[in-house]
């Protein structure tokens, strides 16, 4: 192992990740709810009354944040290394994850963590233990990308 | 109001993580790629997000209706089973192999990345599967997200 410092953005992480704290305070805050997109979009495939519209409200947010940022700064790289069968493959894999263990790196790895919950810890440190495994497989074992 | 709030949520919540660096998926393997050219910035996304968070859901916790007069809504399962254990390695597999994780794929449809569309449509597709299992079988009872 050997940190990328050509690769390392201090600041702007540290600015991206206050602003996503923002985010999250004000949800729980203003609306009383987890900024948490796993459960968030999933309420939408079993809908309940009255239950819809804001999850469609924080999801068009998100959508729109590219959009908006574009209209007064050039967005940040974005560089895309898997192929699109790879990319259906890891959203499938996400998807029935993130359901069945309620939550994803926003639901757990910030909210969670933020609430102090046992569940959320034990979670994200499972996603970020599989995480790093699949890369350095990918990565290293079977010499894909990076 | 509520809606306008979930928005702005969604919003503020999209432009954190494009400044974070979250929604370059070669940024997101570059931090889970622990054992290679490791870029330890995304943990500095998670402590700036949960630095903010922790002081939000210590006021949360402390009311009983959000700024709106909202019920505000905290998870309250407990349980350290098997659904959150498994569910969540399993996620961390997909989240190796692309890099994407829901709020950044969401994020890339916005800036008009066509992998962002197909990745989120494999992630409701995995959902689906997942809500199909548990209407389909009684035991697996789908349970809030956190």
């Amino acid at each position: 192992m050997h940190i990328a410092w050509d690769q390392f953005t201090p600041y702007s992480a540290l600015t991206g990740g206050l602003i996503i704290g923002l985010a999250v305070a004000l949800f729980i805050l203003v609306n009383g709810r987890i900024a948490g997109i796993t459960g968030i979009v999933s309420g939408l495939l079993r809908p309940k009354p009255k239950d819809t519209a804001w999850r469609v409200a924080f999801i068009l947010g998100l959508v729109a944040a590219p959009v908006l940022y574009q209209l007064v700064a050039t967005l940040p790289p974005i560089e895309i290394d898997a192929n699109l069968p790879m990319i259906v493959l890891a959203g499938f894999i996400v998807g029935i994850g993130t359901r069945y263990g309620s939550g994803c790196t926003s639901g757990h790895g910030v909210c969670g963590l933020s609430r102090l919950s046992p569940r959320s810890l034990v979670a994200t440190i499972a996603f970020m233990f599989t995480g790093v495994l699949t890369v350095y497989v990918l990565r290293h074992l079977i010499g894909l990308g990076g | 109001m509520n809606l306008v709030f979930a928005f702005i949520a969604g919003l503020v919540f999209g432009i954190g993580i494009l400044i974070a660096g979250m929604a370059n998926p070669a940024k997101v393997l570059g931090f889970l790629d622990v054992f290679g050219a490791w870029d330890p910035s995304l943990g500095l996304v998670m402590a700036g997000a949960i630095a903010v968070g922790v002081m939000a859901f210590a006021l949360a916790k402390r009311r009983s209706t959000s700024l709106l007069g909202q019920p505000i809504n905290l998870p309250t399962n407990r349980q350290l089973d098997r659904r959150l254990i498994g569910g969540s390695l399993l996620f961390g597999v997909g989240w190796g192999i692309a890099g994407i994780c829901p709020a950044p794929g969401v994020v890339l449809m916005g800036a008009g990345q066509f992998e962002g569309v197909f990745f989120v449509l494999a992630m409701l597709a995995g959902m689906g599967v997942y809500e199909w299992v548990a209407t389909t079988s009684t035991p697996l009872q789908a349970k809030p997200t956190a």
